[in-house]
This record gives structure tokens, sequence and C-alpha cells, in this order.
């Protein structure tokens, strides 16, 4: 049943991010360059080194319904309210439930229900402790409500890869339409675990920006004054469908995707190699799998998380891989605006790679005031850049501790 | 409609957000009330908060309707 050559394309997208609350307000934003930065008010955060996180536009209870959401995880609220989007964008295909599939990726999962649970446990004992608390933590839950949601029955999974998660779930996806386990996926990534011990944890990795007094500049991909990333919550979601059920229906497509490239740097736990050589051979295998060149490829929406080291080494990866056609390729690192929405990140960032080819406009770098003259990339920053018309490829890079790299290219229709 | 009824009404609205005027005695937990075995742990521990009494694992079950659960709490209250 597998069919490496069966094409599967892009028929819906949804989006819930610090920059707006679905795809066209996001959309909107990073071409403008809005931040969803903000301070964390909460005195939680008061004696921490960061205070401040990419915070979701919109609270899902302003969209969702209370008794709803009062079972989920906050990561689920966002996956659920990113999937619909997606699903009623795609003109919800009718399909044969058991030919529908989910892969709904996170990296950390419903941590901030566990602890808000334990609180409860040791305020209160056992009894109090809710009897949703394992569906709220299990990292499979929004994959599961998202599931439930839409009846799925080909399979519900939860690809785990830290901030590469996002990434790999939509490659899982294009894999389980071409292995033959389903003819319609509906892929994405979800995250909402700001809480004083995740920014307590990543920060006593130094891996977070510490620009308390400045919160909206902080995320600064490939600029000299970068400090680290900026935690950041939301999520992607992308209908993915074989191109014959698409064309059947008639569905309006955005893209195809083409191929997914995943290494592991077998380096270190939380350290990129500095070379990027797993990085640059995530986006070798893609190419490779695409069929295409270097000199297809005319965007990439870059992992560029701002960290002093990350963004070094991923430009090095890109650099070595596409050669002499780098300079033309048009660089973005939207973290830039939304923060790192770690197993958020791949899905909201495909989703911005996709509306990047579909419109032929990429989008901004925001707060790249000094380049830093290792990166050496045509890395979009002051305003949107049009892109060339034609036949033409893009890239998107995800990359996670335990060094995860996926590299997903979607192509031209 | 007792308190103890208006009591309950509200903590099945507030869990599986049933308008309060559906929720009358003679209605049952599960097959009228969408209330699954989870939710019903959830209207156990509301209960036993606001009326102040306890309601045993082993009791659960018999309380199938919103009219059992009444007089089990004022029997115990």
């Amino acid at each position: 049943m597998t069919d490496s050559t069966r094409r599967v394309v892009v028929t819906g997208l949804g989006a819930t991010t610090p920059v707006g609350g679905d795809v066209a307000t996001t959309w909107e934003g990073l071409l403008t360059g809005r931040s969803g930065v903000r301070a964390l008010e909460d005195e939680r955060y008061t004696e921490l080194p960061v205070r401040f996180a990419g915070q979701v536009a919109v609270e899902p209870l302003e969209v969702m319904d209370r008794v709803e959401a009062r079972k989920l995880d906050r990561c689920q609220q966002l996956a659920l309210i990113a999937a619909r989007e997606a699903w009623a964008d795609s003109a919800q295909p009718e399909i044969d439930p058991e030919r529908l599939g989910i892969a709904f990726a996170t990296g950390i999962g419903g941590i901030v229900s566990l602890l808000d649970n334990y609180d409860t446990l040791l305020s209160r004992g056992w009894t109090r402790v809710s009897p949703m608390s394992v569906p709220q933590l299990m990292p499979n839950g929004a994959a599961a409500w998202v599931g439930l949601d839409l009846g799925a029955k080909a399979g519900v999974h939860t690809p785990v890869s830290a901030c590469a998660s996002g990434a790999e779930a939509i490659g899982y996806a294009l894999e389980m339409i071409r292995s033959g386990r389903a003819d319609v996926v509906v892929a994405g990534g979800t995250e909402a675990c700001i809480h004083p011990i995740t920014v307590a944890a990543f920060a006593a990795m130094r891996a977070l920006s510490t620009r308390n007094d400045d919160p909206t500049h902080a995320s600064r991909p490939y600029d000299l004054g970068r400090d680290g990333f900026v935690m950041g919550e939301g999520a992607g979601a992308l209908v993915l469908e074989s191109a014959e059920h698409a064309a059947a229906r008639g569905a309006r497509v955005y893209a195809e995707v083409a191929s997914v490239g995943m290494t592991a740097d077998g380096h270190h736990i939380a350290q990129p190699d500095p070379e990027g050589a797993g990085a640059a051979r995530a986006m070798r295998l893609a190419l490779e799998a695409a069929g295409a060149t270097p000199a297809d490829v005319i965007h990439i929406n870059a992992h560029a998380t701002s960290t002093p080291q990350g963004d070094i080494a991923e430009a090095t990866a890109i650099k070595s891989v596409l050669g002499s056609a780098v300079d033309d390729v048009a660089v973005s690192g939207t973290k830039s605006m939304t923060g790192h929405l770690l197993g958020g990140a791949g899905a909201v960032e495909s989703v911005a790679a996709i509306l990047a080819l579909h419109n032929r406009i990429a989008p901004i770098t925001a707060n790249l005031e000094n380049p830093d003259p290792e990166i050496g990339l045509n890395v979009v920053h002051g305003q949107a850049r049009k892109l060339r018309d034609g036949d033409a490829v893009v890239l998107n890079n995800s990359f996670g501790f335990g060094g995860h790299n996926v590299a997903l290219i979607f192509r031209s229709v | 409609m007792s308190q103890t009824l208006e009591g309950l009404a509200a903590i099945v609205n507030e869990v599986a957000g049933t308008p309060i005027e559906d929720i009358t005695a003679d209605k049952a937990f599960v097959d009228d009330l969408d209330i699954d075995s989870l939710s019903m742990v959830e209207v156990v521990m509301a209960c036993e908060d606001k009326f102040g009494v306890s309601i045993p694992d082993g009791e659960v079950k018999n309380l199938r309707t919103v009219g059992d659960a009444v007089a089990y709490i004022d029997a115990q209250s």
C-alpha cells in the first residue's frame, strides 16, 4: 500500500498564537511585524530572571464553551481551536472515519494541569484531585481530543521531539497518507506550558532571553544583541489530504507537502551541533526526497530561536546545503514575533511557510537591528518581501532539545 | 425546588452545561444528563464541598437520578 510518490496536499490551515487568534490575524501580524510577547504580570514571576512570554492573543474561553474548556488542559484548548479552524478552512471533507487520521504533537503536554492538581493534592488531599487530571496531563491528550472532535479512526498519534514536535507531526501525517493508512490527516502542534517552574527550568539552562525591560524586542534572531529564546504558547493545524481526494471534491489547495527530512544530531542533549551537521542532513534528505534543487527554494521559515549558538548552527547548515543559491533565498525568523511555541512552533511556522508560498510574500524577522556578521543569510527584515512567481518550494526547519532535526518542504501547486 | 435540588442543579450545570431548568428530580445522571463516570466524580466532589456531606464511592452507584442524590444528601445533612 505504501506509495512514496502519492501526492499529499494542504487544504486547510488553523492557528491561535500570541500574534493572533486565527490564521488571518496571525498572518497579518507576521507581515507587519507585530509582537505577541508581553510581560508576565503574575506575582509568582517576580523573583524569576525572566518575566515575559509570548501569550496567546485570544484567550481560549473567548472562543470556546466553558463546559468544554473545563475538561481540557490549556494546550488541548488551543489545539482544538486551531484544528477546528483548519477543518472549517478545508470545507470539512466528507471522509470515512476509518480513513481520517490525526497527528498532533506537543513538546511538554499538560504540565500546568499536572501542577495545579499536585497543588490540590497537597492542600486538600487526594479526594479533590480532578478525575480529568490524567486526560489533561497526558501528552497525547490534545491529539485524542482533536480525534474525538472529528471522529477520526484511522489512527491518532502524538510525536514528541521537544521543539521539533509540531513539524514531526506533519511529517508523520505525510507518511500516514503515503503509506495508505489514511486519505485525510489533521496534523499540528500545540503548547501551553507557561508556568513559573517551566520558566525557571528553561532559565536554569540559560536558554531564555532576560530582556525584562523590553519584552517585545527580546526575541531577535540573527541580531548581535540576541540573548536567548522567548517562551511562547499557541497551536497550529493543517489539513493534509491525498491529492486525489482533494481533487475529487474540488478542494482549494494551498500547497503540496513535498517531503520531510528527519535526522538526529547524536551530539548533545541540549546544545546544537556547532556545524549544524544533523540539520544540514535533514534539509538535504528533504530536498532529495522532493526532487528539488537549491535553486527551487525561494523561502525558508527558519527555526531561528534567537539563541546565540542555535542561530549560527542553523545558518551554517543552511549555507552548506544551499551553496551559492543561498543569496536568493528569503529567510524569515517568525519567532521574533510569536516567541518560541516549542511543540507548537513547527506547526505554526509551517502555516506561515505555506502562506508565504501561496501568497508569494515572506514575513518579517522583527528586531533585527544589528545583523550578526556570522549569519550570512538573506534575512527578511524591515518589511515583508515579495517572492518570485513560478514553480518553487519553501522550507520549514524545526529542531529540538535531544538533537531532533526536521525539515519540511512545501511545493507550489 | 428544594435548596438541595437547587444546589445540585447548579453543580450539574457547571460540570455538564445542562440548563438548570432541565435538571429535575426524575432525571438520571447518565441517561438523561450526559454525566459520564468522570463527570460524576466531579459532581460528587462538588456536592461534598457544597453540602458538607460524605458520599463514599460505594454509594455513588445507588445515586441513579437527581432525586436519589437529593434524598441521600438531605438524609446526611
